[in-house]
């Protein structure tokens, strides 16, 4: 067998890219360790451009790389489970900080949405794209549904979900600092309402306090957008 | 291990059921999660069994967001065609939630004279 004939075997099959995803996020994940968990040294930012790099030159089509990579992606409703596990060892806390978590909840909600329609109708985006960065900030599932409702395109959607995560991941260690807060449950819940899910990877990957706390910012957010972004829709149809 | 991925797959399940018959506006693993906590309060048992998995997963969630992340590669044109309304709204935007939710948080604790932060993070 030629080495070519050996390579069209193998990309195709979904063993190489799941491989390739584990490997290219133990390589970020160590870089990240190494570098002190440097905000800009996200892993999953490092990962996924190292993925893109090697599509593009082996010349890969995404769904061909996802048929192996879909089996990384099915964890994601298992983990969203396993996140009251921290929640309920975390119960005191949590229930100590919740009338400040549902006012920064209202606040944090309130400004994702209206801040990003405002600049990207100020930048000059187009009514599609206004509609799809709304629920930017909310975790995908619930954003893609948002953002059908809103006449946005829920795959694009999906796309700025993820790089909202990865900014604010990146974002969210240097922007706490310079505002002075030093409390890790407010640092998490922010990160979960601004960043969803690559929000509440970052802050596990920082302090446990602060993942349970982006956790249920994560979660909460997400219903509280879908609710008011919806009853919006049907007042104004 | 496996024991524990049994349970968070059947909470899921639960979750995904419940959500799809009764057209609530959550996804299923959301709902799912809300069924475990209150289970998990119910049989304390059940948490000696999951910890270790639930723990191990949620120390490695980056990794599971990397398939989605290399999905921005399809809709690359329209990143670059619109970079500037996209990166703009969603840099200054997500700034400004992170910072004004952090801030609304700390600042509703003080008015309710709740003792200081308990977790003090980093100094710089």
């Amino acid at each position: 067998m030629s080495v070519i004939e050996l390579w069209v075997y193998l990309s195709t099959s979904p063993l190489l890219w799941l491989t390739a995803t584990l490997g290219a996020y133990v390589i970020a994940d160590r870089l990240s360790q190494k570098l002190n968990r440097n905000p800009l040294a996200n892993p999953v930012l490092i990962a996924v451009l190292l993925l893109m790099a090697l599509l593009k030159i082996s010349d890969t089509p995404f769904p061909v790389y996802f048929e192996g990579a879909q089996f990384v992606h099915f964890m994601l409703g298992p983990a969203t489970v396993a996140l009251a596990i921290p929640l309920v060892e975390n119960l005191a806390e949590v229930k100590r900080n919740l009338v400040p978590m549902l006012a920064a909840l209202a606040v944090g909600s309130a400004t994702a949405v209206s801040s990003a329609v405002a600049i990207a109708w100020a930048l000059g985006a187009d009514n599609t794209l206004i509609a799809s960065i709304a629920p930017k900030s909310v975790t995908t599932p619930i954003a893609m549904g948002i953002s059908e409702r809103l006449g946005g395109l829920p795959a694009v959607t999906a796309i700025l979900v993820i790089l909202t995560g990865i900014i604010g991941a990146v974002i969210v260690t240097p922007i706490m600092n310079r505002i002075g807060v030093r409390d890790w449950a407010a640092r998490g819940f922010a990160a979960g309402v601004s960043a969803h899910g690559i929000g509440t990877a970052r802050a596990f990957l920082v302090n446990p306090v602060a993942g349970t706390f982006a956790g249920i910012g994560m979660g909460l957010n997400g219903v509280i957008t879908a609710l008011i972004l919806g009853l919006a829709v049907a007042l104004l149809s | 291990m496996i024991e524990a991925l049994l349970v968070l797959l059947a909470f899921q399940l639960a979750g995904e059921a419940i959500t799809h018959a009764s057209a609530l506006p959550l996804p299923g693993p959301v709902l799912g999660l809300v069924l475990f906590a209150f289970a998990l309060k119910m049989m304390p048992g059940l948490a000696e069994k999951v910890s270790g998995v639930a723990h191990g997963i949620l120390r490695n969630l980056s990794l599971l967001f990397v398939p989605a992340g290399v999905g921005v590669v399809q809709h690359a044109d329209l990143v670059i065609h619109q970079w500037l309304p996209i990166l703009g709204a969603l840099v200054i935007s997500t700034a400004l939630t992170l910072a004004v939710t952090a801030l609304t948080f700390v600042g509703v604790r003080k008015l309710m004279g709740g003792q200081g932060a308990q977790n003090e993070g980093p100094t710089s």
